[in-house]
């Protein structure tokens, strides 16, 4: 890895903001990479389509913002149809294969999709579905490694549901190893 | 002196520079702030007022600007260490007590998160459009100090450094942030507080009836006083005199207002941070501040593949502005580029320095994002291009 672009995008209220949080920090802090966060600021952050852009790098970083993301996570239709133009021509691109329809992929792009809200619920949180897709993000993208990110996932969700977190951690990871 | 592990939350986070300044005011020792919350610096003071009361600090949220930028001076002569954090349109609100503190010499840091103005402009969206109004913006003479960070760490760092400097210098320092660095996300290393250098306030060492308040040499600062120690001293907006009581005359307005000036002037050299890049050999140098000298360094790295020689010297302190370091260089370099998000202010100064000896090039912008640095490269190339066709003039002719 030398750059890599990555956008998390969804609703307002799915947790996508915290999912970007969570591989940032565990590339710049777990990792001893280098990791820039943005995000949009504005209306559309309330209740449409929301994204956190990371960038991450071995290098020190210095333009902020993604441009042409490598990696699109989309956790809504809304979201999926408002940044696939912007993802590169061979972007991966991850998907809750249950709320968004993949139209309009280029040849180029790789699609893994993975039922997370369901899988959060028979976890017993449907909240949980962004750290399910945390999982799944680092199994099939392979950016950041396993420990790191269940290392930042337990850093960074409220004190007394690491449990539950990591379970919904591990198990994105496994769906998202099995399917490679 | 080392800083109060009470207010140091050591470690390595993932924070954004909103936050990272909030830590380093802490990790600095101010235990005021007195704001009304703005977007973009409203993470700033969110987190000052979860933080403050758990280490013995203050957060007061005021009626306005106009309010926050005086309270925190009397906390200051009530011996606290003190800020207020704000951006473009709370900063214009704030201009009169700026100068109230230039000349009450109150050691205070005054935060500005710039976002793209005039008026209410885009509230969500960077620019740095502030920098001659953080110089300039109070009526009369004075100097100030102001610090631009392009990173969360720098937030940091740089918060405790504009602590420093107010308490060394007694004088407003501005911290010129922008929505971009403010709002970005990186890994932030706060170190344990014996490793933090930190500038106790001067206090007087003379007792009650031999102190006054502004007796000073010139280029000195004098020690300070706080209320309700038992000393009796007066301050004022008026010109005054050494004890502090107004002094209506031409000759003690110069002695006063000549001091505030020359103790920055004077201590440019020690007060101005630089960094410098591949300045040596450089046939083109790009100036740049905040999160624009990020941009203009991938635009660098652009010109360089392409075989150009550039340099690049970043303005940690805006002001007092490197006058004779942009000079000196001027005697080698031939153009100077200067992105920023404005229409051209920090490069009205450079022009100003540089006094025709070299070609300088502004990259305006008008904020609401940052430059693209395709446009950065553009101008540079631009510029060494030129560069190149004036000496084959000259030597023609």
């Amino acid at each position: 890895m030398s750059t890599t672009e990555i956008k998390f995008a969804g609703l307002g209220g799915q947790g996508v903001i915290l999912a970007g949080i969570i591989i940032g920090r565990a590339a710049s802090i777990y990792d001893n990479k280098y990791a820039t966060l943005t995000q949009s600021f504005g209306p559309e952050a309330r209740g449409s389509a929301c994204s956190a852009q990371v960038i991450l790098s071995d290098e020190k970083i210095l333009y902020p913002y993604v441009t042409r993301p490598e990696v699109l996570m989309a956790l809504s239709q809304e979201a999926f149809n408002k940044f696939l133009p912007e993802a590169r021509d061979n972007a991966t691109i991850i998907i809750e294969e249950e709320l968004v329809r993949p139209k309009g992929l280029k040849p180029g792009m790789k699609v893994f999709g993975i039922p997370a809200t369901r899988l959060a619920e028979e976890l017993g949180r449907k909240m949980i579905l962004n750290i399910v897709m945390v999982g799944f993000f680092t199994a099939v993208t392979k950016l950041v490694n396993y420990e790191t990110v269940r290392e930042a996932v337990k850093a960074s969700v409220p004190h007394g549901t690491e449990h539950m977190n990591l379970r919904a951690y591990d198990r994105g990871y496994e769906y998202g190893q099995a399917l490679l | 002196m080392k800083a109060d592990p009470k207010g140091v939350l050591t470690g390595a986070h993932f924070f954004d520079g909103d936050h990272a300044c909030c830590e380093g005011a802490l990790s600095a020792g101010c235990r005021f702030v007195a704001g009304y919350p703005i977007t973009p610096s409203t993470e700033i003071v969110e987190r000052i007022a979860a933080r403050f009361p758990s280490v013995g600090g203050m957060f007061i949220q005021m009626e306005d600007e106009i309010a926050s930028s005086i309270a925190i001076q009397g906390a200051v002569w009530g011996g606290a260490k003190a800020m207020t954090v704000t951006s473009g349109p709370g900063l214009s609100l704030m201009m009169e007590h700026i100068g109230l503190a230039a000349m009450l010499e109150t050691p205070c840091v005054f935060v500005d998160v710039q976002r793209s103005g005039p008026s209410t402009g885009l509230p969500t969206m960077p620019a740095q459009g502030d920098m001659m109004q953080a110089r300039w913006g109070s009526h009369g003479d004075y100097e100030i100090i102001a610090l631009c960070p392009n990173s969360p760490q720098e937030c940091y760092d740089l918060t405790i450094e504009a602590f420093n400097l107010a308490e060394e210098y007694r004088v407003p320092v501005m911290m010129m942030m922008d929505e971009c660095v403010g709002h970005m996300t990186e890994k932030v290393i706060i170190p344990r507080a014996e490793e933090i250098e930190v500038t106790p306030r001067r206090f007087t060492t003379l007792k009650p009836g031999k102190y006054l308040p502004y007796q000073a040499k010139r280029n000195e600062i004098p020690p300070m006083v706080k209320a309700g120690d038992g000393y009796r001293f007066h301050v004022t907006g008026l010109t005054h005199d050494e004890r502090g009581y107004p002094a209506m005359n031409a000759e003690a307005h110069d002695r006063c207002v000549r001091r505030l000036v020359e103790k920055i002037r004077n201590n440019a050299r020690r007060i101005i941070r630089i960094e410098e890049t591949d300045t040596a050999d450089a046939e083109v140098v790009v100036v740049s501040y905040g999160i624009t000298s990020r941009v203009a360094g991938k635009a660098i790295q652009m010109a360089r593949a392409d075989g150009l020689k550039v340099g690049h010297l970043r303005l940690i302190t805006a002001w007092p502005f490197p006058e004779r370091r942009l000079r000196t260089l001027a005697s080698h370099v031939k153009a100077f580029v200067l992105p920023e998000l404005n229409f051209g202010q920090m490069f009205f100064e450079l022009q100003r320095v540089i006094e025709g000896k070299a070609a300088c090039y502004p990259v305006a912008h008008a904020g609401g994002t940052v430059h693209d640095p395709e446009a950065i490269y553009r101008r540079i190339m631009y510029a060494a291009r030129h560069a190149r066709m004036r000496e084959k003039k000259e030597v023609t002719r």
